[in-house]
């Protein structure tokens, strides 16, 4: 039975693995900000299966809250096992070119905030010197696009800090992974008409991250097939690459 | 976007809200009405199409579960196969289930669904103890057999035309195992198969494939397939994904040969006349979730599924006069379900009563349409009716005729603020409000 940490746990990509921890019989505590939604997932998670459920609400751009967040998290659970990082918003990328505070909240909600928790997390996992750290990033942090470009920024800063965790907590036997959706079928894409092969479903990333972790890995691409189609799109040169419509 | 039922025949542009909770449920409704629950679109027609939807796929969550008693309370997105994940290993399973676990608490207590052991058990409404309604006003009310018993016996087959069913509470009933002891029962002739049927009338479990296709003396030759739940062995679900159908199959594919050679099949896969199989609770309940979107075997045009009940008085002398009419026509369908059923109950629009129940499919095209008018004259004839579930096509005189009760139901939808609220493609063709 693991001690596991959901932030952003109203996450339609981070219900669907609760609700495969919760089958696993493990002790869950979800962060997020809908109480409501939060309250309904901890009684569908504890009937699921679940050890133990406990929750509480906070807007997680309010960075000053995440230390006092994180420890009565920790001590609710009694430890620290695993840790799934996985709130965002897809943003407007129009409303961002025409307005800088449009920007910085994007940035806030998608990079800033995580870097934030994940400054406290790690000194927590490198002194228990074991668990793992999950944390969403996306494809879409591979490569900057016009479409895109600030969501893909927040993103790859992400990934990049993810990188570089990584790399410090490996002596402490801790693992970090980095999770790259593709395109999920979440209420984060609802205005977006989804026909298409190239779509999968909250349940299939969520089997990706719960087999990411029992199998330690550092990066995974969710569904797999993403790691051929990103290696493909790096590989454009930038001299063709600035002339698609991407 | 294009929104279809399982049939894929109509398509409807529509806007689709997926509220996140009943809140935004709440204010969905305020913004947008008129518009229609869509469960998990296992309907065939345009019961759960309109130019506006509300989606129930966020509302998937289990509220509460009374373990010595097995009832549960679940959001009406839920759908029985996420139910039967969670509890058949703890030994429970559902009061009623339809052929198809991928349809949602919400869409079964609003179809009032009925399954093989309908002449024992009654519908799925029977076994819910009581809903949470969100009204045409805004306001959220419980109901249940003894609170505003109306709305209650008005939503259990009111086809989300009361309201947005916001959650339930069921009662799951206990099993030892999740294996089911089948006996295969093989009749010549209708006549046979509906003598089977009575004679095995306390069987737990009993439906019957029919081949539509047999004529003269073998017209209605049928297998009757009666189920109980083994006492003994596993508490498992199987885990296999259904293999999917990834394109439309050309129509042709289904022409009246390929149709003959499936039912010929099927017939002659048991040898004697009796047989005794046990298998898992799957296959037994749900053959055709195996293959995923198996609707797409007809083809771009879709189809449509033809469900009618024929009071016992018809007998088998009705059956039989829709039989030949259909087998006359050639127009054979791919599957032919044949069921008894038990007693209706006091549900205005709930489609069971005593009698048979034969449920076919045809290819959507217009020769197929004007054959189902003439069958519909038939089963009128004979004081019986349509499943609203199935419909696609049938007229407001029709089901006005048939469905009685239909102006008692409106005066309840009048009571109850759903007027100018909730209407889908169905029901405006059918004529209500
Ligand atoms: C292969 C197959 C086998 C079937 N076998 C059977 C069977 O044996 N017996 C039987 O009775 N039926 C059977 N059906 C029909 C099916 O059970 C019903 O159509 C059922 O209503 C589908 O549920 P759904 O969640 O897909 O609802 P949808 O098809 O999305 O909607 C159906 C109706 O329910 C309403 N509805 C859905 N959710 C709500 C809600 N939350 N609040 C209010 N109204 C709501 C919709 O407005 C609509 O009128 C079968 C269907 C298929 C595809
Ligand atoms: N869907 C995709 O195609 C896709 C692709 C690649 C990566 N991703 C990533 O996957 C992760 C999960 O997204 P999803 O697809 O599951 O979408 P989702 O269901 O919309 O989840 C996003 C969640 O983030 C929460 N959130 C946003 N801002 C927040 C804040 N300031 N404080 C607290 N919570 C906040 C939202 O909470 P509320 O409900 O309260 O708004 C929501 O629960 C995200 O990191 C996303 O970037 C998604």
């Amino acid at each position: 039975m693991k001690k596991i940490l959901i932030i952003g746990a109203t996450s339609a990509i981070a219900e669907a693995t609760a609700r495969l921890w919760a089958a696993q019989g493990h002790q869950l505590y979800l962060l997020g900000r809908n109480a409501e939604h939060l309250q309904n997932m901890a009684a569908d998670l504890k009937i699921r299966g679940a050890e133990s459920v406990s929750y509480a609400a906070s807007d997680l751009n309010d960075f000053a809250k995440h230390a006092a967040a994180l420890d009565a998290a920790t001590q609710a659970l009694g430890g620290l096992d695993i840790v799934l990082i996985a709130h965002g918003t897809l943003g407007d990328q129009k409303a961002s070119e025409q307005d800088f505070s449009v920007t910085l909240q994007e940035l806030n909600t998608n990079a800033i905030s995580v870097i934030s928790l994940l400054t406290h997390l790690a000194n927590h996992f490198e002194a228990h010197k074991h668990g793992s750290i999950a944390v969403i990033s996306s494809v879409a942090g591979d490569r900057g696009r016009q479409s895109n470009y600030v969501y893909g920024t927040a993103k790859g800063a992400v990934t990049l800090f993810t990188q570089g965790l990584r790399n410090r907590l490996h002596k402490s036997g801790v693992q970090v992974l980095t999770i790259k959706p593709g395109f999920v079928d979440t209420p984060m894409t609802a205005g977006i008409d989804k026909k298409g092969l190239l779509w999968a479903s909250p349940e299939a990333i969520a089997r990706s991250i719960v087999s990411g972790i029992e199998k330690r890995r550092d990066v995974v691409y969710a569904p797999w097939f993403w790691i051929g189609i990103m290696a493909v799109i790096r590989g454009i040169p930038e001299r063709v690459f600035k002339k698609l419509r991407l | 976007m294009e929104l279809h039922g399982w049939g894929r025949y109509p398509r409807q542009q529509a806007t689709l809200a997926l509220p996140l909770s009943n809140t935004q449920c709440a204010t969905t409704l305020a913004a947008s009405a008129p518009l229609i629950a869509h469960g998990l679109g296992r309907s065939y027609g345009d019961s759960a199409l309109a130019a506006t939807v509300l989606g129930t796929p966020y509302l998937d969550h289990f509220v509460a579960f009374d373990d010595s008693t097995g009832a549960l309370t679940c959001q009406a997105g839920v759908s029985l196969d996420a139910i039967l994940r969670t509890f058949v290993p703890r030994g429970w399973f559902l009061p009623v289930t339809p052929g198809t676990r991928f349809v949602t608490v919400g869409g079964a207590i609003a179809s009032d669904v009925h399954g093989k052991n309908h002449h024992a058990a009654g519908t799925f409404g029977a076994h819910v103890q009581h809903l949470e309604l969100l009204l045409g006003n805004g306001a959220v009310v419980r109901a249940s057999p003894t609170e505003h018993a109306d709305l209650f016996a008005a939503t259990c087959g009111g086809m989300g035309l009361t309201g947005i069913i916001l959650q339930a509470s069921l009662a799951l009933k206990r099993i030892a195992s999740s294996d089911i002891l089948q006996t295969t029962v093989k009749a010549p002739n209708l006549q046979a198969a509906l003598d089977a049927f009575a004679e095995h009338a306390d069987s737990t479990y009993s439906v019957a494939w029919i081949d539509c296709l047999a004529k003269g003396a073998s017209l209605g030759r049928s297998l009757l397939m009666l189920g109980e739940h083994a006492t003994d062995g596993p508490l498992q679900v199987q885990t296999r994904p259904p293999t999917p159908v990834p394109f439309d199959l050309p129509a042709v594919l289904l022409n009246h040969a390929s149709v003959q050679a499936f039912n010929a099949l099927y017939y002659g896969r048991i040898r004697p006349p009796v047989s005794q199989q046990r298998l898992p609770f799957e296959p037994f309940f749900y053959p055709l979730d195996a293959v995923g979107q198996w609707n797409r075997l007809y083809g771009k045009p879709g189809f449509v599924q033809y469900q009618f009940v024929l009071p016992q008085a018809a007998g088998v002398a009705g059956l039989r006069e829709v039989l030949a009419a259909i087998a006359a026509s050639g127009r054979g369908s791919f599957l032919a379900v044949l069921k008894v059923f038990g007693p209706a109950n006091a549900n205005f629009l709930s489609f069971p009563q005593a009698g048979f129940t034969l449920a076919l499919d045809f290819k959507a095209e217009p020769a197929v349409f004007t054959l189902l008018d003439e069958l519909d004259a038939i089963v009128l004839h004979h004081g019986g009716r349509l499943y609203m579930a199935k419909d696609a096509r049938m007229s407001a005189a029709t089901f006005k005729a048939s469905y009685p009760t239909w102006q008692a139901f409106e005066d309840v939808r009048a009571r109850w603020h759903a007027h100018g609220k909730f209407a889908s493609s169905q029901s405006i063709r059918l004529g209500l409000q």
